[in-house]
């Protein structure tokens, strides 16, 4: 845990005490502790930037790969097994430059300047998702491993809720959250519960897999501007190993205001609503450093096996009054891939995640990933689903203008599946013990349920069967339960709750 | 807590090189040495002697904001001096009780306080690594609050009021009934202390919060801070600063839990755009400067708990939204930064409820830290959730009634109309009673699950969340045999739900009073446990 300028927050409470005093300075990694390596190559092995020299078990989840840093290439001529701090050297290359042959050490810790991307060898199209464990995410708006993200939202609407829920539960070997100029109280709660939590995958303490750079209001401006390229270039460190990293920052307008802030102090002229006019050049500049890529070091010629890594960037976004035309929301809004616009609406509903399907997009095409590993009917399911609670927007605008008995029949029908899509899939609670964590299996098991339920709602209303036996069906309650099933025996039991369905409805002579 | 004390400069320069006055503004030149924050002493030719803050300095020259006004300085005759030192407050356990002005003065015609620390009004950023969750929910006493918004110790809860709503009746309301732990009255167990700090309100209000402290004999653990609206504007940016520093100082090194309160931030903020525009620095929105969010935060973040103090440091600050809007700056970033809010409605006020609090856009976000099984109860948020739910859905009804009639509703419709109404008159209003949170959560006909209005499958779904069969079965027997029947079917799904819940909602119904009639409520349920009610018939009075 760290703050803007990656400085260890323990170390500091260490040495000034509960208050961070000015001027203090603390090494970012701990200097004495020693590491294992072990070396992964031999002496007189040549190597390229990016190549693996060896690895460092960090912990038993992450094996923390040393790589040759990204502007060297060489010969090994010495490389060593054993205990090292951070900054022994474990190996030494010979390099041959314009001033001849000379020889370079290299440690365990690499110092790279956070304003630079790291260079990788190819970039990659976006072609898997990154499972979120939200359903409204994972069904209707997924975001790709190495794309990248915003969640705009007013107050209240669950930004940081949904953030903190997807470095839960996403499927990523690091994440690195950024809490960038927001509460103190709710980086302790990340704190206080990650380290009690489990991974879904691998059954480690999340904490384990997490960085927390946590730089809260009231730390000083500069640092928290600052904050945003700690963050990515800690997760571009470990996308170099060959992980698949998500980077979260809450909330990308507290970096917009640093930006002016300074900006403002430097006299510069002022852009719209007093940003500056660089705002969307760096911005754009901060979200392409997503992306899935061939990482350095990997070639055919060597034998050396390729690593694929990507950074997944999602950005909260906190525009002023919940107004989506301020200057931060629509220059991310261009450049990135998927967009879960969070409405005051649904949350004052106490619908959440309240991500709005109108609005909301993801201009990510994931379709063949989930037809082949989830179910080859995924798309078709989805589409239809988003269809239908289209149809209900609409539907509702005439029950307000005219009231719901200018209604026909089926029409009800279609606010009553709409509704269970709404209630029953979209609203899910991250405090529950179950619920908080849904595959894309479960989620597409319960997607399929009340698509089945919708359907043949359809075809008995319109065979003359009242709508409100059909509400009346005690399946209904079974639908709404799907969410708390355990993940194990989700499929079995959905599958059954189809069954009585079915049965259900058999009665009417529909099927 | 940094505990130094200011070491004076040995040798201290005087300077009469003022170039130049412009509002609150004075320009010194030819000064060397001079540090960013310092503050200054100026003498006035009539012999005056007022404090300033330098706000830049140049290599030569700096600009001074001046606390007191500039009203009768001459460029010649001034005489400024710099200290060496930031601002600093005296704090002691003595101010317990007085009444400070903004920079911390005793302005009650009392003895001047003998500190035991001067500190830094500025105050340093609490580490995150050490800060623990806020996790004891505070009873207020008001149902709005402790019902669906509750407050916990460490938060930080604004109250976004309008010109002319009682948001300083609600906060003295608050201020003499809070209490911690589970509607234990003896809070004077607990070491608590209110800090108050009044920013540019006027002589009314400040005249009705001493009586108000005073009437509740929480005047003697209360420490006031008055800046009166007639005080010039600089000291205002002074006085929330020193109050919470008086605070932090209570919390963290005499292990009290404080209360702060301010009112009003809006006129707070109105004095940051005022230097700002002073100093000719480039506006943001609506004039008011860029960086006031960081500075908003530098002030409200200073709440919280710490791992190794037993203290804490809970805030509550009113702010007057100008028009009403919501999206206003000072709102919005307000609203940024804390822990949620308490907004009230001119709608409800003007319907004669107090408190006028508006439950849809209030939010309190550290809620469910504070809540739940061995706090206030299992079911808590599942029975907040619901209301919330249904009383949305009410609002919304009431829009359509207005443009195609109550005639026009179904009868479900209308009976969640019905439930607005009550749960506005019955449960939000309640005068300046203090109910605990018991009388809160089992309020008669709001409160218990089966009262509710049913609405499909959310409604049932919710109640497995929180709510037993067991615990339905009492109010309302029908609808139970329904319940049942639907949890045969799907036994999976109440398995779950039933060996999460069972447990803690019989231990909650045993310890349930419901005002001397065991097991029943007042309204609804007493007629629900007549013979004959069909399920589905409602249970409220007056309704078929």
């Amino acid at each position: 845990m760290y703050d803007g300028l990656q400085r260890p927050l323990e170390v500091l409470s260490r040495k000034t005490g509960e208050f961070i005093a000015r001027g203090v300075q603390a090494s970012p990694l701990p200097e004495d502790k020693l590491w294992r390596f072990v070396p992964s190559l031999e002496v007189g092995s040549s190597v390229g930037p990016g190549s693996q020299l060896g690895a460092v078990a960090e912990s038993h989840i992450i094996e923390h790969r040393i790589l040759v840093p990204p502007n060297l290439k060489g010969r090994v001529v010495e490389i060593h097994e054993g205990d090292f701090n951070i900054h022994d050297t474990v190996a030494v290359l010979e390099t041959r430059g314009e001033d001849g042959i000379s020889r370079v050490e290299i440690p365990l810790a690499q110092r790279w300047p956070v304003r630079q991307p790291r260079p990788y060898q190819t970039r990659l199209a976006p072609r898997e998702p990154l499972i979120s464990g939200t359903r409204i995410i994972d069904a209707f708006f997924p975001v790709a491993k190495g794309g990248s993200a915003i969640i705009p939202g007013g107050f209240g609407t669950g930004k940081t809720v949904t953030e903190h829920s997807l470095a839960r539960w996403a499927d990523a070997d690091v994440v690195v959250y950024v809490g960038c100029g927001e509460r103190g109280n709710e980086m302790t709660e990340v704190l206080e519960e990650f380290p009690t939590l489990e991974d879904p995958r691998t059954g480690a303490p999340l904490m384990k897999r997490t960085v927390l750079i946590a730089n809260t209001s009231n730390m000083p401006v500069a640092a928290r501007e600052a904050s945003i390229y700690t963050g990515i270039t800690i997760a571009e460190y470990y996308r170099d190993m060959g992980y698949d990293v998500l980077m979260l920052a809450d909330s990308t307008s507290r970096w917009g205001e640093a930006l002016r802030e300074i900006s403002g102090r430097l006299e510069e002229m002022p852009g719209e609503e007093g940003y500056p006019a660089y705002l969307a050049a760096r911005l754009a500049e901060f979200y392409e450093r997503s992306g899935r890529v061939a990482c350095l070091g990997g070639s055919q010629e060597n034998g050396v096996p390729q690593r694929y890594g990507s950074v997944t960037v999602i950005g909260a976004v906190s525009p002023p009054g919940g107004d989506f035309s301020e200057p931060m929301t629509q220059n991310s809004m261009r450049v990135v891939g998927t967009f879960w616009a969070l409405d005051y609406d649904l949350s004052r509903r106490r619908h959440f995640p309240a991500i709005n399907w109108t609005r909301s997009f993801s201009l990510y095409d994931l379709r063949e990933w989930y037809r082949g590993r989830v179910a080859p009917d995924w798309d078709d399911l989805t589409r239809e689903a988003l269809a239908l609670l289209q149809r209900e927007v609409e539907l509702l605008e005439i029950v307000q203008l005219v009231g719901p008995d200018a209604l026909a029949e089926t029409e009800r029908a279609v606010l009553a599946s709409a509704r269970m899509l709404r209630e029953d899939l979209l609203q899910q609670s991250a405090y529950h013990g179950v619920d908080r964590y849904c595959p894309a299996s479960k989620a597409y098991w319960m997607l399929k349920a009340i698509m089945d339920f919708h359907h043949r709602t359809q075809s008995a209303v319109q065979s003359g069967v009242p709508l409100q036996k059909v509400s009346a069906l005690p399946t209904v309650t079974e639908i709404a339960r799907m969410k708390e099933l355990p993940l194990d025996e989700a499929e079995t039991h959905i599958k059954m709750v189809m069954d009585h369905v079915r049965s259900g409805f058999a009665e009417w002579g529909v099927n | 807590m940094i505990k130094d004390f200011p070491m004076p400069r040995l040798i201290t320069t005087e300077y009469r090189t003022l170039s130049e006055i412009r509002g609150p503004l004075v320009f010194v030149e030819r000064t060397s040495n001079v540090a960013y924050n310092e503050i200054v002493e100026i003498l006035t030719p009539q012999g005056e002697l007022r404090l300033g803050q330098v706000l830049e300095v140049d290599h030569a020259r700096c600009m001074v904001r001046v606390f007191l006004g500039t009203t009768g300085l001459g460029l010649r005759q001034t005489r400024v001096r710099f200290l060496g030192d930031v601002a600093r407050v005296d704090v002691s356990l003595s101010m317990l009780g007085r009444a400070l002005d903004g920079s911390g003065q005793p302005i009650d015609g009392g003895a001047p306080i003998i500190p035991e620390f001067s500190l830094d009004i500025n105050g340093l950023p609490i580490n995150p690594s050490v800060r623990t969750h806020p996790s004891e929910f505070i009873q207020t006493g008001v149902s709005a609050i402790d019902g669906l918004n509750t407050l916990t110790r460490g938060q930080k809860l604004p109250i976004f009021s309008g010109a002319g709503l009682p948001a300083n009746e609600l906060a003295a309301q608050i201020a003499s009934q809070a209490r911690v732990a589970g509607g234990d009255k003896s809070l004077d167990s607990e070491p608590f202390a209110v800090v108050f700090a009044a920013i540019g309100i006027t002589n009314r209000e400040a005249a009705f919060f001493m009586d108000q402290f005073q009437a509740s004999d929480a005047m003697d653990r209360t420490v006031l801070f008055i800046n009166r609206a007639e005080d010039p504007s600089m000291e205002r940016l002074l006085t929330p600063r020193a109050a919470l520093t008086t605070a932090e100082y209570l919390a963290f090194t005499h292990d009290r839990h404080v209360l702060v309160i301010m009112t009003d931030m809006t006129n707070y903020c109105e004095s940051l755009r005022e230097i700002a525009a002073a100093s000719e620095e480039v506006p943001g929105r609506r004039g008011y400067p860029g960086y006031m969010y960081s500075d908003l935060a530098s002030l409200y973040e200073r709440a919280g708990r710490l791992r190794s103090k037993s203290g804490s440091v809970t805030r509550l600050m009113i702010l007057t939204m100008p028009d009403d809007d919501i999206t206003h700056p000072i709102p919005d970033l307000t609203g940024y930064i804390t822990e949620g809010q308490i907004v009230l409605s001119r709608d409800l006020h003007r319907k004669g409820i107090y408190p006028p609090i508006d439950v849809l856009p209030s939010l309190s976000r550290m809620m469910n830290a504070g809540i739940g099984e061995s706090k206030t109860r299992a079911d808590h948020r599942a029975v907040a959730d619901q209301l919330y739910a249904l009383y949305a859905e009410g609002r919304d009804l009431r829009r359509l009634v207005a443009i195609i009639g109550e005639a026009a509703l179904s009868a479900d419709d209308r009976r969640v109309l019905d439930f607005a109404r009550q749960f506005e008159e019955r449960y939000v209003s309640q005068g300046m009673t203090d109910r605990s949170m018991s009388e809160t959560l089992e309020l008669p006909g709001i409160c218990c699950p089966s009262c509710l209005p049913n609405r499909s499958s959310a409604y049932l779904g919710n109640i497995s969340k929180g709510i037993t069969a067991n615990d339905h079965r009492l109010c309302h027997p029908h609808e139970v045999a329904g319940l049942q029947s639907a949890n045969r079917a799907g036994e999976a799904g109440t398995r779950v739900a039933r060996a999460e819940t069972r447990r803690p909602a019989q231990r909650v119904f045993a310890n349930r009073g419901y005002g001397g009639r065991p097991f029943g409520c007042a309204a609804g349920c007493r007629r629900g446990r007549l013979p004959g009610l069909l399920p589905g018939q409602s249970p409220l009075p007056g309704r078929k």
